[in-house]
């Protein structure tokens, strides 16, 4: 029989939140943290908001043998693994050695890190660059980290596929407990807000242009213009169930019960886009019907095509306006990698209260047949989710959670 | 005068910045003679460390000399060593 | 220990671009002839840099194929891998068009991406560095492909019409192994019957050059570049950087079988364990790796006695030598002493995420040619390294199972068993 993933921690840095609860509350309250960058001087750029995280001191919560050594991104995503564990009641320091691994998404590595150093680089000299740019910059180096920190041995690995491939880290990791492994630590974190990653973030041609927050992410919206970028994520507890039962987990969120991933055919193709057999598959692999899921947490691109191309697809499955759709990221902007494996944690947490965020800021356009929750959080009892993350190239990735209790 | 320009204080604070510490306190009092492992440095934080010294101080190490550093005092030694041999002041 | 799979997963097509020659031929042929591809870097100029040695690919994307846009569009690292994807999926000989693109998936190791682009992207808008908020008006149009590398994956995609799974993996230098033990884990569950998968690396620019230097994992034996690469010999003192690609059609054995097709080797095992121990250090005792080869041989349902031949990481740094050897003889007792052990770094330089897909084609070729690659340059073993290394030339042997490992920064050990599959169902 195969073994069930159940997620029993959950770890959250969010702009919205420090901390599953912080950002729980404000993602009810539809509370954004979209506002003019601060992090650098954003005047001579056309995009110049952003969702960025305040108040994180890394030196209160990590060693200061690693300050040195880290990215905000990998800092971030240390810290959440500690709080995602902590929630778990895990210390894998108890487990059999090689029961435990990491996985990780990346989206563009420790950008700013890498900033620094090629700004030593070209301006001073190779002989300023830093030993630590030898992995600080890399795409491993979130799961390397966090690895050490926590002597995790278990199999462990990292994923890029753009911002889908925070559900392909889950998915991952899942796949990973299938064939043995106890406890996976796995999810996303990113966090590129610096002169170079904004620069790089422009040439996609999604970034919004607005100087007003409330009016810069609007996805399914007609004024949709693109999307606000944000920093942050989630790294979540995957657990083996029968082990979870066993230690008496203290919290059991959800299962992780389905996932699928494809990729769209070439710019200029007559095929068709792959996203709604994307879902299809994950529902299929979750032992689902359309009509079990009470709730989709979209991409929610905010550009035009991609939006009609995400509500043709939600329609097609579920029918129209079949099934509640929200998108809470429009309070934190698109963590990249970050943001699936956040809306996997918000959609646990509908799950365990019986209440769905809203979408905040956005209108609904009446071209999608789609019942976007927006306003105020609606009250449903949620036994199942579809969460969805689509990239840059055609990259879908759709993953199932459902209640753990279900048979 | 050479033989004094990069002192165990230097070395601290370069520790410091090049590589942190976990512990402001283990790097007080009387450290020149303890290893480099035994305060919390490891190789690639030794590397950072020197990397800083040579752009401050204009010097190269000798890279199996630095290798066998393997106590502050030693590498304080070795950074005067080469700052005598290079001619060089205290910038 | 889970049940076996009633899937099997065999590669039908291979394609390589590496230093010394394109085109797994070319390649084959320099490996087997003891031949090494290290030189002075001529990418860029090497002077102010600790080492200036590489194993660079001669290398003309227009000549290989790639239509203007593609070159405009593309870093040096998502050229290699298409084009070697196009050569691996030929070698197959599977017409793409007959095989549901849903059930084709696409995975890309690489360890760090479309570094080169980015380095000569932030060179310009920093205006050589002195512009710390960069210019966005000099920047190119596809600087979001180099900043987020799996765009590779979605260039390989589209290069072969895959529409299943796509990801790059990027463990740093297990990237290469790791894609395709994730590939092979894709088409043995069920969710694909066909996986382009390999790895693609071109690393050859400054601010690698630099960090390396920094931890003076490179070797600055700048004076001989040609005998740079020493894995396991006394004199060894770093690796030498490398660049290249190379890819695999992976198939369900009964898919390959019906259409009649060329089957190179199965990938019978993979594992991969982290040593929780350093970004970059080796704990001597090799006992994570050791782990891994365990697990994947447990996989492949082998015995450290079927294995025919070790395809070593074998960097050439003083570390890495020893920590490999201690970790096959953990994992293979008496065997390992007996089995020939080579690393072909020593020819084509360590090209980083790429490298582990690069190893598992000569580890292919070595099962289908029954020849072992080499080790060049070792003339003076070091004495903690005390295996048969294969020093200088190749051997012919009879080769049914191969084991290659791979050891990467982040502190990842991966271990892969390929093996002729008519041998394991005699």
């Amino acid at each position: 029989m195969t073994r069930r993933t159940l997620v029993t921690g959950l770890g959250v840095t969010a702009p919205t939140g420090l901390g599953v609860d912080e950002y729980w509350a404000a993602t009810l309250a539809g509370r954004g943290a979209i506002r003019r960058v601060t992090r650098f001087d954003p005047t001579p750029y056309p995009s110049r908001l952003a969702g960025e995280i305040d108040g994180f001191d890394a030196a209160a919560h990590l060693p200061g043998r690693l300050l040195p050594q880290t990215d905000r991104m990998t800092r971030l995503a240390l810290v959440a693994a500690d709080w995602a564990f902590a929630d778990a009641g895990l210390d894998p320091a108890h487990l059999p050695e090689y029961d435990v691994g990491v996985i990780t998404a990346s989206h563009s590595g420790g950008f700013e890190f890498g900033q620094n150093e090629l700004r030593a680089l070209w301006s001073k000299g190779g002989q300023y660059v830093s030993a630590y740019q030898s992995f600080a910059w890399f795409y491993a180096v979130n799961s390397g980290q966090i690895s050490i920190r926590g002597g995790l041995r278990g199999p462990s690995s990292v994923v890029v596929s753009d911002q889908a491939g925070g559900l392909d880290a889950l998915a991952q990791a899942r796949r990973q407990i299938r064939k043995g492994t106890t406890a996976v630590i796995a999810g996303a974190v990113d966090a590129s807000i610096c002169p170079w990653g904004w620069v790089a973030q422009l040439t996609s041609g999604r970034l919004s242009t607005a100087d007003d927050p409330e009016r810069a992410y609007l996805p399914f919206d007609e004024r949709a213009a693109g999307h606000v970028p944000g920093e942050g994520g989630a790294l979540l507890v995957l657990e083996d169930a029968g082990h979870a039962r066993e230690r008496g987990a203290p919290r059991v969120y959800g299962e992780i019960a389905g996932h699928a991933a494809s990729v769209d055919p070439r710019p200029g193709s007559d095929r068709a886009p792959t996203l709604q057999h994307a879902v299809e598959l994950a529902l299929a692999d979750a032992g689902l019907d359309a009509g079990d899921i009470d709730v989709v947490f979209a991409d929610a691109a905010a550009v035009p095509d991609l939006d009609r191309a995400e509500a043709e697809a939600i329609t097609k499955v579920f029918g129209v306006r079949g099934v509640p759709v929200t998108a809470p990221k429009t309070t934190t902007g698109r963590l990249y990698s970050g943001a699936a494996p956040l809306d996997t944690a918000a959609a646990l947490l509908s799950i365990r209260d019986g209440v769905i965020p809203p979408t905040t800021n956005s209108l609904p356009s009446p071209a999608y047949d789609i019942d976007l929750v927006t306003g105020a959080p609606r009250p449903a009892p949620v036994r199942a989710a579809l969460v969805l993350a689509r990239g840059h190239g055609g990259f879908n990735s759709a993953l199932v959670v459902r209640a753990a209790d279900t048979p | 005068m050479a033989a004094t320009a990069f002192t165990l204080t230097d070395l601290k604070n370069v520790l410091l910045q090049a590589a942190g510490t976990d512990d402001a306190a283990a790097l007080e009092g009387d450290i020149d003679d303890l290893r480099f492992e035994d305060l919390g440095y490891e190789s690639l934080a030794l590397l950072e460390t020197a990397g800083h010294i040579e752009r401050t101080y204009g010097i190269s190490l000798d890279e199996d000399a630095f290798a066998a550093a393997d106590t502050p005092r030693a590498l304080v030694d070795l950074v005067n060593t080469h700052l005598s041999a290079a001619g060089t002041v205290r910038p | 220990m889970t049940a076996p799979s009633a899937r099997r997963v065999v590669i039908t097509g291979i394609g390589v671009t590496a230093p010394g020659g394109q085109g797994a031929k070319a390649f084959w042929n320099l490996l087997t002839d003891g031949r090494t591809a290290t030189r002075r870097i001529s990418l860029f100029d090497p002077a102010p840099f600790r080492s200036q040695v590489a194993a660079e690919v001669d290398f003309d994307p227009v000549l290989s194929g790639l239509s203007p846009q593609e070159v405009r569009r593309m870093d040096r690292a998502a050229q290699f891998a298409v084009v070697t994807a196009r050569e691996a999926v030929a070698d197959s000989g599977l017409a793409f068009e007959t095989v549901d693109p849903r059930r084709t998936g696409v995975t890309i190791g690489s360890a760090v991406g479309a570094t080169m682009g980015l380095d000569q992207e932030y060179r310009t808008v920093s205006d050589g560095g002195r512009l710390e908020l960069v210019d966005h008006t000099y920047a190119v149009p596809h600087l979001y492909q180099y900043m987020v590398p799996s765009s590779f994956a979605t260039e390989v995609a589209w290069a072969v019409g895959a529409e299943g799974p796509a990801t790059v993996v990027s463990t740093g230098c297990t990237s290469g192994l790791d894609a395709v033990g994730h590939a092979a884990d894709l088409v043995r569950e069920g969710t694909a019957d066909v996986m382009v998968a390999g790895a693609t690396d071109a690393p050859i620019s400054p601010i690698t050059v630099a960090c390396f230097d920094a931890i003076k994992a490179t070797t600055p034996r700048n004076d001989d570049p040609e005998h740079a690469s020493r894995p396991f010999d006394a004199s060894r003192n770093g690796f030498v950087l490398g660049e290249g690609s190379a890819v695999f059609v992976l198939e369900e054995l009964g898919h390959a079988r019906a259409r009649g097709a060329r089957i190179y080797a199965e990938v019978a095992g993979f594992a991969t364990r982290s040593n929780a121990f350093h970004m970059t250090g080796l704990r001597p005792d090799g006992k994570e790796m050791a782990e891994a080869i365990r697990v994947a041989l447990d996989e492949a349902r082998l015995n450290p006695e079927d294995i025919d031949y070790v395809n070593a990481h074998g960097s050439g740094t003083k570390q890495n030598d020893r920590h490999e050897t201690a970790a096959f003889k953990r994992s293979l007792g008496e065997h390992a002493y007996r089995t020939p052990v080579s690393s072909i770094k020593s020819m084509i330089g360590h090209s980083l995420g790429a490298i582990g897909s690069i190893e598992i084609a000569a580890s292919v070729l070595a099962i289908a040619n029954d020849v072992v690659p080499p080790t060049a340059n070792l003339h003076t073993p070091d004495p903690e390294c005390d295996l048969d290394y294969v020093p200088l030339t190749a051997r012919d042997q009879l080769t049914d199972a191969v084991l290659s490992v791979g050891s990467g920064f982040g502190g990842f050990q991966s271990a892969i068993v390929l093996a002729d599959p008519e041998r394991r169902s005699r």
